[in-house]
């Protein structure tokens, strides 16, 4: 019998596996996609928000503002790509400055560090690309980017090495509810555990009703964003955000941290929680809206645009808390800015395990874990050294974003390691430049099929393998 | 031994036929510098036959040329290194040499040094993401050429139910490859009114099997969450917009993409390489020297060839030049001409002359923008005609190769123009 079963490995399920790792437990998370990172969390802003946004008081506010605080020392712990790049709000209207002058209430109320409103010249010496028709902006110098695949793999890594159980390609399909805890029915076993934290993203509430009777709606909210090729990724340095007005949220332009540039997201809710579609009208949406804020912007460097579906929930706020079933905890419609709060949602949510099972801490925790070397960003010296060990790392795979073998040797071989084109592109970036991996997909296809002993063409670029190696129809 | 006379960037088509030349022309100092694992290049691949029509007056198959290239490489004795990827090209200011920063295996990461340097790294395809189709991102798209490799060299059995975009020649060649797999190509859907690919791939690979080719035709929307189950096919308007009421529904599990390439000049812009936006490709003069003197650019990384004979004749020139350069020095510029482009003309290679140092015969070579009939070329220097060249037909799937003499560019004043001159009506 498990202490605690995590339902979903996305940011947020990954950071409860991580705090719950510190302690004395049994701990396991399921997902039901064959990777971590396969939902909400692989298609976003990837931002780590200030906290100048978020209703004071707010579940949102309160989380927003201490994940923010804790992401730089997590990265630096957990070696994942983060950097504090500041964001601007633009205004493009005088008549809309009440607008920044609420933004920097309640980046106060929030207790947010480093906000300021500027003129437009003052905004477009700082970024020259910006739109003439700027007339003022609120400065965030706390605002930060993150990959969010490597954060989230650096949670589950932690978590796995400190001994919490990861059951991949294991999906929900039935909960029963024991004197004692409670009985998960899944697709490939049954599991006993004490406590359930409920990190389900968009099915969050499939997973709340097999156990409450209490309602709870998760709407997707469809989000296009296009990825421009990193020789546009310098045009701004900072994430700009448009102030939100009567037409609309608008959207954000920023560099990733990888140094590519980002357009989006647009905000649609629609019914269908897989349609991860992009639109035509979509697209041109982001093309038309990004060009307000930034000149000449090179939309003929897009290398690729997708969709991101974000869990909302329907009471306007995250879904955080015990439900009415004791041992039943919620972690639900953590939307933006879920990303940059999934570390201080997962403290929380490990005081809230701890109200219901004394928590001990472990002996020889660790707290720290070593990421893929990413061959590209070391010195001379250590690619040299990283060489002479291990010689794939001199055997260049993905020309445009320079990934060795080695790396995806290790991101293959690793615990909880890729074993699809997809995973292994979120861990090493082998496919995730200009040529979107027409050159390097068939090394890495020959890679995972040797590694799991299957034949070329039945290596997934996403999704779960069936036992026998062959495709998972469901 | 990491200073070298030439070192060349690329062991494939271009790559080989550059070293021969410049080993021919006096050069015993060079290196050819391959990533992949043998040399070739994307010949390797290209299984089909058709190649080598005028270099070798027979035909073979890709990786045939290859080999015959390959051989005379062994035989001349010419150093290479495959596995060895270049990761930066640096031109030294004091010295003027250039540094050229590898890795491999065997070196680990090297800098390395040379007089001269040819780029011969080739092109790559458009991939999906900048074509900008809306729909879901499945397994079951690749571009040609991907598939291609799979197909060709991995032995992999990508599909059954066939759809192409792009008529590309990549494209056109891998409906049949497809087709002789057993796998069914339901149809090749094209942008543009008129095909990427050369005639005698539409005739040999689709009308052969009969695939249907759909000109003015593009894929708008791609279903299937994690595998491909079809997509939308609509005509176009004349300004390429869809029309939505046209859109039909074609299942299928393969889409192959054939929407151009790209030539690979990344490397060559880290190295201060001026590049011409209308080819992709360096900005070269007669001698295919690129904007950084002792630099060298030929093949598919300077513009995309139709033919790969094409390729060997263009990089046995580079080869030359750059054995020139090594061997005399920097040549002498006086007299330069620009060559600019009219009526029809997309771009040309070289864009500018230096007529004292050009040879007896210039090649000046372009693609048209659409298709013309019963045309002639014209090159005019102001209002002096110095060539006229007749033509049935012009395609841009086919690359025109001119030749000026010498005596020609003499007469010419400071700037060219070559366009095509339609008939009047």
């Amino acid at each position: 019998m498990y202490d605690v079963i995590i339902i979903g490995a996305g940011a947020v399920g990954c950071a409860a596996a991580m705090e719950l790792g510190k302690y004395e437990l049994n701990a396991c998370v399921l997902e039901k996609e064959s990777d971590v990172c396969e939902g909400t969390t692989k298609a976003n802003s990837a931002i780590v928000h200030a906290g100048f946004d978020a209703k004071p008081g707010s579940l949102k506010a309160r989380f927003n503002v201490q994940g923010s605080n804790m992401m730089k020392e997590l990265s630096r712990k957990l070696d994942f790509a983060y950097k504090q790049n500041g964001a601007m709000v633009l205004c493009f209207d005088e008549n809309d400055k009440p607008g920044l002058v609420q933004l920097k209430e309640k980046a106060d109320k929030n207790g947010v560090k480093g906000v300021s409103i500027i003129s437009g010249d003052e905004a477009r010496k700082l970024e020259p690309a910006l739109s003439d028709a700027v007339c003022a902006a609120l400065l965030a110098e706390t605002s930060a980017i993150v990959c969010p695949f490597e954060m989230t793999l650096a949670f589950a890594e932690n978590a796995y090495a400190n001994g919490v159980d990861f059951k991949l390609s294991t999906q929900v399909l039935s909960i029963d509810k024991l004197d004692d805890g409670f009985e998960i029915s899944t697709n490939k076993e049954k599991l006993k555990t004490r406590c359930i934290i409920n990190a389900a993203g968009l099915y969050a509430d499939k997973i709340h009703s097999m156990v409450s009777d209490k309602p709870m709606k998760i709407i997707p909210r469809r989000g296009e964003y296009m990825l421009l090729d990193k020789s546009a990724g310098a045009l701004v340095s900072r994430t700009i955000f448009q102030l939100p007005t009567k037409m609309g949220k608008g959207i954000l332009v920023t560099p990733t941290v990888h140094g590519n540039l980002l357009a989006g997201p647009t905000a649609e809710n629609i019914d269908d929680k897989e349609n991860v579609s992009t639109t035509k009208s979509g697209l041109d949406d982001v093309r038309s809206k990004a060009l307000l804020s930034v000149k000449n912007i090179p939309f003929n460097k897009v290398i690729t645009s997708f969709t991101g579906l974000r869990a909302v929930g329907d009471t306007g706020d995250f879904i955080i808390g015990h439900s009415d079933i004791r041992g039943f905890i919620d972690a639900a419609g953590i939307e933006s800015p879920g990303l940059t709060s999934a570390p201080a949602i997962g403290q929380y949510l490990a005081e809230l395990v701890g109200e219901i099972i004394p928590l001990e801490s472990k002996k020889n925790y660790i707290d720290t874990r070593k990421g893929i070397a990413h061959f590209n960003s070391l010195s001379v010296d250590e690619q040299n050294e990283l060489i002479k060990q291990q010689p794939a790392y001199g055997k260049i795979v993905c020309r445009c974003e320079t990934v060795t073998e080695g790396e995806i040797l290790d991101a293959i071989n690793r615990p909880l390691g890729a074993t699809t084109l997809d995973g292994v592109k979120r861990r090493t970036r082998a496919g995730m430049g200009r040529c979107q991996a027409g050159f390097c997909s068939p090394t890495t296809m020959a890679l995972l099929a040797q590694k799991m002993g299957i034949p070329i063409e039945k290596v997934r670029k996403t999704g779960r393998y069936t036992e026998n190696g062959g495709q998972d129809n469901e | 031994m990491n200073d070298h006379s030439l070192i060349i960037i690329g062991g494939g088509p271009a790559g080989m036929a550059a070293a021969l030349a410049a080993k021919k022309a006096g050069i015993d100092d060079l290196l050819i510098l391959e990533r992949d694992s043998r040399l070739g290049g994307i010949l390797n691949q290209c299984i089909h036959n058709g190649f080598g029509l005028h270099t070798f007056k027979e035909e073979l198959t890709g990786p045939e040329y290859a080999e015959r290239y390959a051989n005379m490489i062994k035989q001349e004795q010419i150093p290479y290194e495959l596995n060895t990827m270049v990761l930066s090209v640096e031109c030294l200011k004091d010295s003027n040499k250039k540094a050229i920063t590898v890795i491999s295996s065997k070196r680990g990461v090297q800098t390395i040094y040379a007089k001269a340097v040819v780029l011969a790294m080739g092109c790559r395809e458009r991939p999906r993401g900048a074509l900008n189709i809306p729909g879901y991102r499945p397994q079951g798209v690749y571009t040609a050429g991907t598939a291609q490799k799979l197909i060709n060299l991995e032995g992999a059995n990508i599909g059954k139910e066939v759809v192409i975009l792009g008529s590309g020649d990549i494209g056109l060649i891998m409906a049949r490859r497809m087709t002789l797999e057993g796998a069914h190509v339901a149809a090749v859907a094209e942008l543009m009114p008129y095909s990427s690919g050369l005639k005698r791939n539409i005739v040999q690979c689709l009308d052969d099997y009969n695939i249907p080719l759909l000109l003015s035709h593009t894929v708008v929307d791609i279903k299937g969450k994690e595998k491909l189950e079809g997509v939308y096919i609509a005509k176009v308007d004349k300004n390429l917009q869809p029309i939505e009421e046209t859109k039909e529904y074609y299942p299928c599990d393969t889409l192959l993409l054939s929407c151009g390439l790209i030539p690979e000049n990344e490397l060559s812009v880290d190295g201060g390489v001026e590049i011409d936006p209308r080819t992709n490709g360096a900005y070269v003069d007669e001698s295919l020297e690129t904007s950084v003197e002792g630099v060298f650019s030929c093949g598919n990384v300077l513009h995309v060839h139709d033919l790969v004979d094409f390729v060997s004749e263009e990089s046995a020139r580079a080869g030359e030049s750059a054995a020139r350069y090594i061997l005399n020095g920097k040549k002498p510029i006086k007299e330069t001409i620009e060559i600019k482009t009219g009526n029809g003309v997309r771009y040309t290679v070289p864009y500018k002359i230096n007529v004292d140092s050009a040879d007896e015969l210039t090649h000046i070579r372009f693609r048209v923008s659409g298709v013309y009939k019963n045309t002639s070329i014209v090159i005019k220097s102001g209002e002096k005609e110095l060539m006229r060249k007749k033509s049935m037909i012009l395609v841009p799937s086919e690359m025109v190769d001119l030749v000026l003499k010498k005596s020609k560019l003499e007469e010419a004043d400071e700037a060219i123009t070559i366009f095509i001159e339609e008939a009047s009506q």
